[in-house]
């Protein structure tokens, strides 16, 4: 199963996170609290959250998997993590880009 | 996928914090974002399939912009200051339209479009509205902004944005909410100007208030960096030089001027002494030079602060040269200079700059300029040193080609601009019969000083060589320029022809 596609919205079916894909390998689940996140809108998925998958997302803050194929932006906060086919997503590095607007 | 993401993102995170101050008043980020929201349902209960706008700096840019983004309608701010006749022909190619104008011209504009409504009351409508949820499209390859280029070499090309050009842009430069709560950044360019839209998305991303400043004057910049308390501005180099011109000429003192911190330039070739200039009136202040075209959703190089401080540093000639440079690629970006045949060049050859990356769009209404391989040709000229920074020459169409060589007209205008005799100057093709094409040379003197043409083509003959000298000089009060400071190259050909 796979719900990862640029450009996509998707909601957490457990708190209230929700991600935009940036990037993402041709397929994958992406998980928040341990149950599969869906389109940004629709009915959330059954499943129990898993606490110990329960460590949040910052608004704003851009969550990779190990080789950055996938990245995803948190565009609303929640107290669910994030992971994609069990392998936990880690918060990417910021942009040290000084401001030219 | 949707540029509206940046405003709602600010919203949900701090709905009220100063946003944006325009004339004295202030808007938080949630006032802005449900105006937005407002804007939508009245832009798509329009039917219209564009949102226009002919205003100079309001509140009605972000609204406007993030409104058009949320409803999926291309949002297209038109040049004021284009004669009647260009305006409605532009108006032509995007019918039908809903148009939001300064209501002191609107009677002349009302007609112009489908629908139409004054700025004034399109802010009382939309700043008063009842909270709503609003859904955006999320399709990543809508068109967010369309923007008609400045058409110095023929009709204005309608250059097209979408969603995922300007969301790789800004997602890829700024990060979110980066701005500290007191900070400021005080916007002068025009709305209608890539560089007007994306200091209003990476301003509004970063959490940085925004002040407008509608009309520029050297005068009400610095008025207004004082008394807002700014501490970031983007100017482009005509600004720069009459602020530069200003500060000298008043004998005033700004090396602390206000909380000043940062100022970033671009959106043309800067004249050395002025940022030389620039860079010792504001010793405390961070410069950073930024190159970027309308198709590249803005800024694609940068030439950090660090890099500024390096140069000036520099006894190498080879790292002095690069505070003339416009500083190396955004990561995501990647350069390449390409020669006639599009065959790769070394570093320090120069030919076509070539550029690939996410935020690159390349593409008009008509056509994509994409080459198979990906890269978009920007028809701007430069090299690259060994370090990988870009260095601008001019425009690839306005190169000189005397006798099958090469010329670059900022060879011969880079010299003659550190003479401090010189005010202004552009070299441009003329035709020759012998070379097929020659030099040609429009040149301003500073009033008082003396310089004449025989002085002139000695430096150009002992600096440079005897191919540069110019066949024909003209002496004039002054070059012509757009609004936005671009030289008008074609007007000073048409001088020689």
């Amino acid at each position: 199963m796979s719900n990862i596609k640029p450009g996509q919205k998707l909601a957490s079916s457990v708190c209230s996170t929700e991600v935009m894909v940036i990037k993402a390998p041709t397929a994958g689940l992406l998980c928040c609290g341990g149950v599969e996140m869906v389109a940004a809108g629709s009915e959330p998925a059954s499943g129990e959250k898993d606490d110990a998958l329960m460590g949040g997302c910052q608004i704003g803050k851009r969550y990779v998997n190990e080789d950055q194929s996938l990245e995803v932006l948190c565009v609303k906060a929640g107290e669910g993590s994030l992971s994609v086919d069990g392998a936990a997503l880690t918060i990417k590095e910021a942009n040290k880009i000084p401001s030219t607007d | 996928m949707n540029i509206s993401l940046f405003l709602s993102m600010t919203a949900e995170a701090c709905p009220d914090r100063q946003a944006l101050t325009c004339d004295g008043k202030t808007y938080t980020y949630g006032q802005l974002f449900n105006a937005a929201k407002a804007a939508a349902v009245t832009f798509r209960e329009s039917g219209c399939e564009y949102v226009a706008l002919l205003d100079t700096s309001s509140p009605a840019i972000p609204i406007t912009l993030f409104g058009a983004a949320l409803a999926g309608i291309p949002y297209v701010p038109l040049n004021y200051r284009l004669a009647r006749e260009q305006l409605d022909e532009l108006f032509a190619r995007i019918d039908p339209a809903y148009l939001v104008v300064d209501g002191e011209i609107a009677d002349q504009w009302s007609k112009s479009a489908r629908s139409c409504v004054t700025r004034q009351q399109f802010l009382s409508d939309t700043l008063s509205a009842s909270e709503m949820a609003f859904e955006a499209s999320e399709d990543p390859s809508a068109i967010a902004v369309q923007l008609f280029t400045s058409g110095t070499t023929g009709a204005p090309k309608a250059a097209i944005l979408r969603n995922e050009h300007l969301v790789s842009y800004i997602l890829g430069s700024i990060e979110f909410m980066s701005a500290d709560e007191d900070d400021a950044t005080l916007v002068s360019v025009p709305p209608y100007h890539i560089a007007g839209i994306s200091a209003i998305m990476s301003s509004i991303y970063a959490c940085r208030r925004i002040v407008q400043l509608p009309n520029f004057s050297p005068e009400e910049w610095i008025s207004l960096c004082t008394g807002e308390a700014v501490t970031n501005v983007f100017v482009v180099p005509t600004m720069l030089t009459r602020i530069v011109q200003y500060i000298d000429e008043s004998g005033m003192d700004v090396s602390h001027l206000g909380r000043l911190d940062a100022i970033a330039y671009g959106g043309g070739k800067m004249p050395l002494p002025v940022i030389e200039s620039a860079l010792a009136d504001f010793p405390e202040v961070a410069f950073t030079n930024a190159y970027g075209l309308t198709e590249t959703s803005s800024t694609i190089t940068v030439l950090s602060p660090e890099d500024h401080r390096t140069a000036m540093a520099s006894n190498d000639p080879g790292v002095r040269a690069r505070l003339g440079s416009v500083g190396r690629p955004l990561p995501a970006v990647e350069i390449e200079i390409r020669d006639e045949d599009g065959q790769p060049l070394k570093p320090n050859v120069p030919g076509e700059i070539f550029v690939r990356g996410p935020q690159v769009s390349g593409e008009y209404r008509e056509r994509s300029a994409i080459l198979a391989d990906g890269w978009f040709p920007t028809r701007d000229a430069g090299h690259l040193d060994e370090e990988g920074y870009l260095f601008l020459s001019g425009r690839a169409d306005d190169v000189i080609v005397r006798g099958g060589e090469n010329i670059s007209p900022a060879e011969i205008e880079d010299l003659l601009m550190a003479n401090p005799a010189v005010v202004d100057c552009a070299a441009v093709a003329m035709p020759s019969e012998e070379w097929g094409e020659a030099v040609a040379l429009a040149i301003q003197i500073r009033d008082g000083a003396e310089l004449d043409e025989d002085q002139i083509r000695l430096t150009i003959r002992e600096k440079l060589r005897s191919s540069r000298v110019p066949e024909v000089i003209r002496f004039v009060d002054e070059l012509p320029y757009n609004e936005t400071g671009k030289l008008l190259r074609r007007v000073v050909k048409e001088w020689f022809s």
